[in-house]
């Protein structure tokens, strides 16, 4: 039965930008759009704001669902909302579609108002920098000067971090969850074999797919699946798939037998129908990019320096892609400032994807910490 | 282990954990403090309120992380016998290891980075030269008492130490002792403290 619950309807914003923004490549947006959706309300001494940044195919829609559509549960939703670990009756939470996302904001498969035509490959590489800066300019708009916490997993807890650097004063606190403060070689490896996918697929038509009226779907397909490995722990593929087989028996030949194939298949055809091929491309870059030791010589705790928020960070036993080492190189980087760190390496089977999974210690370690956040 | 309590005020907490008074009277105000093992973070909750220190916690337990976060003290979950490598030398003013040294495995590599990472230490244990506990061992059994609650089967000290035993591991390790403070129960044992000490608290330094 339908639920009549209307309380957790929620209906996203758009907001202009007609001042040019610089970006780190050099490249300048002279105006874009920013989707974003709030919940709870700002209280009367602003300080209750709470930035929540997406991964790389998130999107503004946290929590919540669209009236017209009671299955849009928002990607964080078990996470965030009235009396959750991140909990809307007290704090004022704003998650904001990525510039170069294909969820409203402006991105490759927009109008450039320049031309007339999508942006297609003209759309300029965007980094976790230039996102924080964006992000920033809507905080202006909704009157946010500081936000209470900036929270984060994967890509997203990179751009928690790297606003603690670009604007100190205007984050108290930041939660950098299943995060890495760069990508190793691998990582970069996984990323370019992704894009290789989709620069390969015949439809692809180098990034002007738009015009010809297709869209990549192999190879978007394809990245997602090399990508959802990376995400889930051998453990978990494990236990969830084995080796199962659909049919029972082995057909000897090259369709879907084993259920793991028939699993992938499935996530990557879902994403190829929503997720645009050009986004995934910018998203991949801005993951390898992020680095804000490269200007220290490598040296983390020189690029930390700037920081003054309070930190939590999170791994996750089993996330292989951004491993705890990574998420502990953090920790040594905050303590070698003295910042004040909390770390907790959360035991669970979900590899990666653990930071978006309902685990009742990694909420109640959530919502203890937002919790001990002054307002 | 540190033994779980759940404290509602500051004289409590001085009351269930003798060792934290003396503990907090040889910290000056405004210092930096490691506490290894520190359990819920009540003492570096105690020292925050009664120093103004700026602590952080190491521990390992999962439940402990969590009342942690929920007493808002910096905690870093991690193994304390693999080391202190989140930790540069010398970044410390104290480092704690409070009723915790009885419980370690590594306990020479443990002192020593304690005081790579910091100048001093802090330790307290259950002195198991207490009368007591001889007593017992002279009817035949291991001690069991408030100090020592565990039966020998399922206790986590694996390292008991004397009075006499930790001041001569000092002198054998680099490390030289600046005070000690033996209690029993809330009150100071200046007589007899191998003998009559239930729990006893070192203050030390790395000797140069």
């Amino acid at each position: 039965m339908q639920s009549l619950d209307t309380t957790d309807i929620v209906t996203p914003q758009r907001m202009r930008f007609d001042m040019p923004l610089r970006l780190k490549s050099g490249a300048v947006l002279e105006g874009y759009d920013l989707v974003y959706e709030t919940y709870g309300k700002l209280n009367a001494a602003r300080s209750n704001a709470v930035l929540v940044c997406h991964a790389l195919s998130g999107s503004h829609h946290l929590s919540g669902r669209y009236a017209d559509d009671p299955k849009s549960m928002g990607w964080w939703h078990n996470m965030i909302g009235p009396g959750k670990s991140i909990d809307t009756r007290r704090f004022f939470v704003v998650g904001v579609n990525n510039l170069g996302g294909c969820h409203g904001s402006t991105g490759p498969a927009s109008i450039n108002p320049a031309t007339g035509r999508h942006y297609g490959q003209d759309f300029p590489v965007i980094t976790v920098e230039d996102w924080v800066q964006a992000q920033a300019r809507l905080a202006d708009h909704l009157g946010i000067d500081q936000f209470a916490a900036i929270a984060g997993g994967s890509l997203g807890g990179m751009q928690a971090l790297q606003w603690t650097l670009d604007f100190p004063d205007r984050v108290r606190h930041a939660l950098v969850i299943a995060a890495a403060a760069k990508l190793t070689a691998q990582n970069i490896a996984f990323n370019d074999v992704a894009r290789q996918a989709i620069l390969t697929d015949p439809d692809f038509h180098n990034g002007d797919y738009y015009l010809h009226g297709v869209i990549p779907r192999r190879g978007l397909r394809l990245a997602r699946m090399l990508g959802h490995i990376t995400y889930l722990s051998d453990d978990a593929m494990a236990t969830k798939f084995g080796r199962e087989l659909r049919n029972g028996a082995l057909a000897f030949g090259f369709g879907v037998e084993f259920e793991i194939e028939s699993y992938l298949r499935y996530q990557g055809d879902k994403f190829s129908d929503q997720f645009d091929a050009n986004t995934y491309l910018l998203m991949t870059k801005a993951l390898d990019y992020f680095d804000p030791a490269y200007l220290h010589d490598g040296n983390l705790s020189a690029a930390l320096r700037a920081a003054r928020a309070k930190f939590l960070v999170l791994s996750f036993t089993t996330d292989w892609r951004f491993s705890p080492e990574r998420s502990r190189a953090i920790v040594k980087a905050l303590l070698d400032n003295k910042l004040d760190v909390s770390y907790a390496e959360i035991t669970s089977s979900h590899g990666h994807d653990s930071f978006l999974m309902e685990d009742c210690h990694y909420h109640k370690l959530m919502r203890a910490y937002m919790g001990s956040i002054a307002l | 282990m540190p033994i779980d309590h759940k404290i509602d005020t500051m004289t409590s907490f001085a009351r269930i954990r003798p060792d934290f008074a003396a503990i907090a009277s040889w910290i000056r105000p405004g210092t930096k403090v490691l506490d290894l093992g520190c359990g819920d973070g009540s003492l570096l909750c105690f020292l925050r309120n009664m120093r103004q220190v700026h602590g952080y916690g190491v521990e390992i337990d999962d439940e402990n992380i969590l009342a942690c976060f929920n007493n808002g003290v910096n905690v870093i979950q991690s193994d304390l016998e693999a080391g202190l490598q989140s930790f540069e030398s010398d970044s410390f003013d104290y480092v704690v290891l409070s009723q915790t040294l009885q419980a370690v495995r590594h306990t020479k590599e443990i002192i020593r980075e304690m005081l790579r990472v910091s100048r001093e230490g802090i330790v307290s244990f259950p002195n198991f030269g207490y009368w007591k506990n001889r007593l017992q061992i002279m009817a035949g059994r291991m001690p069991v008492s408030e100090a020592l609650p565990y039966q020998w089967y399922d206790t986590p000290n694996i390292h008991n130490c004397t009075l006499g035993d930790f001041e001569a591991f000092c002198g054998q390790h680099s490390a030289r002792i600046l005070e000690r403070r033996v209690m029993s129960g809330e009150r100071q044992v200046a007589f007899l403290p191998n003998l009559l000490g239930v729990l006893a608290v070192y203050r030390f330094e790395r000797r140069r």
